[in-house]
């Protein structure tokens, strides 16, 4: 009968062990998942001077299109901090699909399997970035759930695991524009 | 039959030509003005659905996927404890009829760990090669690529590597008992007919299967089966503790190895008759419930039910063959390479849902019935 005390008190600390842990593996999810956003953002900036350099042969009457796309990139390159930088991946991804709606207008050019190929990596890269947002979000809430549900609150309180707010977009940025890269 | 899409102009979900309003954002497509919120849904089922000209879907109450994958975890766990409690309940009911209830479950404990372990370890590569799969191509095989990028990144998995089966029939599995080490194959003809969107959603049904680790659901409940197969074989046949050397009925008496209780023997037998039927029908329960969550999970992945459901119908009108389908790997499928669903396929031994049935909840998903 000794043994009952003692055995309560190895499952609380297994428990907690657990609980802890799991905690720690959520936390680091989500920042995982906020640097993966950026991995994706990274991956655009590389793609679009291919994309540029393929079309610009073609669409000598649209320079404007094309320096709007370049200028957008490199503001985005160099935006500093996450308010600034969202700001100018808007203004990227706006470019961007302004410039597919462009290409549209060229035979020649959606034949082309060059920028068949581009189109269809913008496409990939877009999405990434999206699919990015969305696991970050679905990251938070889960780990949000696990530090305001109980038990698991008591741990978070005890050590200080503190909510994440999600990835949301600005106000003005509801409104989506029309134009479709598919 | 695709569903024509329209994206809705506040948050650019897409939505079928047919739908008064955006499911994910309730935002009224079209101009046609409406109430907000649930009045806006509950409005809208009531008007007449002729008023719109292509109308082969109407707004329902949304079923949210996260409710989905909640009741299709929640049952797919407790189908498998029966399964479990079945095998033990065996293994004690033998154990008791030879008088040590131990003995039996003792037996029962190293049958099921020497088949698992066979199991577990003769892994998946076997599949691959069963199915003729090729890595796929960087090149010639960019979008597949792509949309599995995205789609693990959706889900948070690691990369999975991903094969190209030469079939013109359209389906695609998944293999890999953990997430490290998994891979996806899709088939030509699958790649060849269905849309990019399409796609998403069944690459996004096979990384469910992998996060969900239903093949190691599968091995397990397979093996369970198979364990309480053999198990009520060897009690039928008397093979063990040297009681198949006496006669049957003398066996229960209190003499030699046999010191155990008539009662525990009818029982044993009855269970033993109808154990290996009852644990075939659990499996194949568990085995609809994974694609059910696989489905909800994926709906989660891609935020978008609607492009599984069509690829789902495009599967099912296009043939969803495959050369080197066998019955041991018909489970692994996104749909049943060796059999036709339709609604009446709902059979208790079939490995997956009918399709129909499947498509329905999807659309449930978007907020969409047929009419």
């Amino acid at each position: 009968m000794t043994y009952v005390p003692l055995a309560i008190l190895a499952a609380i600390v297994v428990w907690f062990v657990a609980a802890y842990n799991k905690l720690v593996r959520l936390r680091n999810q989500v920042k995982n998942a906020w640097h993966q956003i950026d991995v994706q953002l990274k991956r655009r900036y590389d793609l679009i001077p291919n994309l540029v350099e393929v079309v610009k042969d073609y669409m000598s009457y649209e320079q404007e299109t094309l320096t709007k796309v370049v200028e957008a990139r490199a503001a985005a390159v160099a935006a500093k901090g996450p308010a600034a930088q969202a700001k100018a991946e808007n203004v990227l991804t706006e470019s961007l699909k302004s410039l597919f709606a462009v290409v549209e207008n060229y035979p020649d050019l959606k034949a082309n399997q060059n920028v068949a190929t581009l189109q269809e990596e913008l496409t990939g890269t877009e999405n990434k970035i999206s699919f990015a947002r969305q696991f970050f979000n679905d990251s938070v809430m889960t780990y949000n759930n696990t530090i305001q549900a109980i038990p698991s609150n008591i741990i978070a309180s005890l050590f200080n695991f503190t909510q994440e707010s999600y990835f949301q977009a600005e106000e003005a940025d509801r409104a989506v524009p029309k134009a479709d890269l598919r | 039959m695709t569903v024509p899409g329209r994206a809705c102009p506040k948050c650019g979900a897409g939505n079928p030509a047919a739908a008064e309003h955006c499911y994910l954002c309730q935002e009224p497509l079209g101009g046609a003005q409406a109430p907000d919120g649930v009045q806006a849904l509950a409005g809208s089922v009531g008007t007449t659905p002729g008023a719109a000209p292509a109308a082969a879907l109407r707004t329902a109450p949304m079923l949210l996927f996260t409710d989905a994958i909640r009741h299709n975890i929640r049952l797919s766990a407790l189908l498998f404890g029966l399964l479990l409690a079945l095998f033990l309940l065996l293994g004690a009911v033998i154990g008791e009829a030879y008088g040590d209830l131990g003995r039996g479950l003792g037996l029962a404990a190293v049958l099921y760990a020497i088949l698992a372990g066979t199991a577990y370890f003769s892994g998946s590569s076997i599949v691959l090669s069963l199915h003729d799969a090729k890595e796929a191509d960087p090149g010639r095989h960019r979008q597949l690529l792509n949309v599995v990028e995205e789609m693990r990144i959706a889900a948070g998995l690691p990369a999975p590597r991903v094969y190209v089966m030469p079939s013109d029939g359209m389906n695609a599995f998944a293999a890999g008992r953990n997430p490290r080490e998994a891979g996806i194959a899709v088939t030509q003809g699958l790649l060849d007919r269905l849309d990019r969107e399409e796609l998403q959603g069944v690459v996004a049904h096979e990384l469910a299967h992998i996060k969900g680790r239903d093949t190691l659901y599968y091995i397990c409940a397979a093996v369970l089966v198979g364990a309480i197969a053999l198990l009520a074989d060897m009690f039928l046949r008397g093979t063990w503790f040297g009681y198949g050397r006496r006669a049957r009925p003398s066996g229960v008496s209190r003499e030699g190895g046999g010191r155990g209780n008539a009662a525990y023997v009818v029982l044993g037998i009855a269970l033993a008759l109808l154990a290996p039927l009852a644990a075939k029908i659990l499996q194949m329960s568990i085995s609809r419930q994974r694609e059910y969550h696989a489905d909800a999970a994926a709906a989660g992945f891609t935020r978008n039910p609607l492009g599984l459901a069509s690829a789902l119908e495009k599967i099912a009108a296009g043939g969803s063959r495959v050369p080197g389908e066998n019955r041991g790997t018909q489970h692994l499928f996104i749909v049943n390479p060796l059999k036709e669903f339709r609604a009446d396929a709902s059979a208790l031994m079939s490995t997956h849902p009918p399709t129909e049935l499947r498509i329905r909840r999807l659309r449930a998903m978007a907020g969409f019935a047929e009419l």
